[in-house]
């Protein structure tokens, strides 16, 4: 469904990704590891047209994308959830969610994806009238995660969803994120917890100074010696 | 005694209510893009020399003139967007102010080359007659065009946060990236905000010609009480624009009933300096 091969992003003279590939299938859940400034989020931000790819070649469901602008891409079908979650904080949490469903082709059928992201998250429900900016951190995650659904993607990308988030939250999170994966829905996550990542996905890269130096079933992952003696403090 | 002064007050709000409205096209631009517009005064002009036409060549009054020249500078705004200023954006600041600067120098010239220096002024019985409301005595033009500026600024407030488009266009101000990853196209949203802030400025300046002399540099005379009521207010803040347009204009006309209409700049400039030198971010604004 997805596919990035020897992907390559510079900002001027830095190199932030340096030779990523890597393949999501569809219905697949893919996990993104690798400590900070491994290159995650540059990957992600990359494939979701934030910004340029220096070289390389990213395909969704068989179409190249690479140097699409942004707004086009979500418009295929390819939702970003990015990092910091980067909400519109001066508006409430249902215009947040309106905007998220921009890219629908039919408006109508904004109000029951608007039910169904109430349904999955019944806290938004209850602050649809607050402002953005005032809410926890838990909140601006399912906020987040929301908004990105609201575009009805068929492929949707995570960036570090448990990042400063309480473990009791990260847990529920990572489960929500389980159903939405059972219910058919294609996952991407870029993750630094690599123990919970593996918990959950069926796929994972290992990612190491811009380069995608690992990967195998998720299963396989966790077994790896070196993997839990770099990323999970084990052996 | 007192009807006089509540005379000169009900004129300042009726002047302050046109100020409101041009400051908030002004206001609304640096809120999306952090640009300073310095041809929002001349888009003001423009849009009296718009109005001037109308009566030459139809001789319709604001009825017409108003609709006309929202529509025409909605125009100019939205082609010096994706003309100049598109391209300066993400230059450095001076850039932006070399681009709009040269914008408002090329339409104060290019009006000048066109239709002379000489002062033009439309006929007083355009909008004729006196309106006698509880003992104050308020000539139609100025009562008309404090009405509409009030309408039109509220509906560009409502507009912006009650309407979808709105939204977005607040989406594309706070956070561009994370509005393109939400489907919206920036430079389309930064043209709408282009295109309503000069339309403001072009119903501004059709009113306000149905009372005020024209020339080629009363823009520049407009520009600067803009700049007074934006920064008063709060840059990016339409109901501080208003609340800001509203003040100055009262003390402004206080100050010609008190002080004399020639010394009634300093009082408002005075102000300007105070309000920069006590509350920079404005009465309204966030610091």
């Amino acid at each position: 469904m997805l596919s990035v091969r020897n992907l390559e992003v510079r900002y001027g003279d830095l190199i932030g990704v340096a030779d990523v590939s890597l393949e999501v299938p569809q219905g697949g859940m893919v996990a993104l590891l690798g400590s900070n400034g491994a290159g995650k989020t540059t990957t992600l931000n990359a494939i979701a047209g934030l910004i340029p790819a220096s070289s390389g070649r990213i395909d969704f469901e068989g179409e190249p994308i690479a140097g699409r602008p942004a707004y086009a891409i979500v418009r295929k079908g390819l939702a970003l959830s990015p990092e910091g979650w980067r909400l519109f904080t001066q508006q409430s949490v249902e215009s947040n969610l309106r905007l998220g469903a921009t890219p629908l082709a039919d408006k109508s059928r904004l109000p029951d994806l608007l039910a169904h992201v109430y349904e999955i998250f019944p806290r938004l429900a209850e602050r649809r009238r607050q402002r953005a900016g005032t809410m926890s951190g838990g909140e601006r995650q399912m906020l987040a995660v929301g908004r990105a659904l609201m575009s009805d993607p068929r492929l949707l990308m995570l960036d570090e969803p448990s990042l400063g988030l309480a473990p009791a939250i990260v847990e529920s999170m990572y489960e929500t994120f389980g159903r939405l994966h059972k219910a058919g829905l294609t996952i991407l996550l870029a993750e630094q917890s690599v123990e919970l990542a593996l918990e959950f996905a069926d796929h994972a890269y290992v990612l190491q100074v811009g380069r995608s130096v690992l990967s195998g079933p998720a299963a396989e992952l966790a077994d790896n010696a070196e993997v839990q003696r770099v990323y999970m403090g084990l052996g | 005694m007192t009807a006089t002064l509540l005379q000169v007050i009900a004129g300042g709000l009726l002047l302050g209510a046109l100020y409101a409205l041009f400051a908030s096209g002004l206001t609304l631009i640096w809120g999306m893009m952090n640009v300073v517009n310095f041809a929002h005064g001349d888009f003001v002009m423009l849009a009296m020399y718009t109005s001037f036409v109308v009566w030459k060549t139809l001789g319709l009054g604001p009825a017409a003139s108003v609709p006309i020249a929202a529509l025409v500078l909605a125009t100019v705004g939205i082609v010096a967007y994706f003309a100049l200023v598109r391209h300066v954006m993400r230059a450095p600041m001076i850039a932006q102010i070399l681009a709009t600067f040269g914008l408002a120098l090329f339409l104060r010239y290019g009006v000048f080359w066109y239709f002379g220096a000489n002062f033009l002024s439309l006929p007083d019985n355009l909008v004729g007659g006196t309106y006698d409301i509880w003992g104050i005595r308020l000539p139609a033009a100025r009562l008309l065009a404090g009405a509409v500026a009030l309408l039109v600024t509220a509906g560009l407030h409502l507009l912006l946060t009650r309407t979808m488009l709105g939204s977005r266009m607040l989406a594309v101000a706070e956070d561009e990236a994370a509005a393109q990853l939400m489907g919206i196209r920036p430079h389309r949203m930064q043209a709408v905000a282009w295109g309503l802030a000069a339309g403001a400025a072009g119903i501004a300046g059709a009113l306000i010609s149905t009372f005020f002399y024209i020339s080629p540099t009363v823009g520049e005379t407009l520009a600067i009480v803009a700049f007074v009521t934006v920064s008063l207010g709060g840059f990016g803040s339409v109901p501080g624009a208003l609340v800001a347009g509203l003040l100055i204009g009262v003390i402004e006309s206080l100050s010609a009933y008190w002080i004399g209409a020639v010394y009634k700049d300093i009082v408002t400039y005075s102000l300007f300096v105070a309000v920069l030198w006590l509350r920079p971010q404005g009465l309204m604004g966030k610091a």
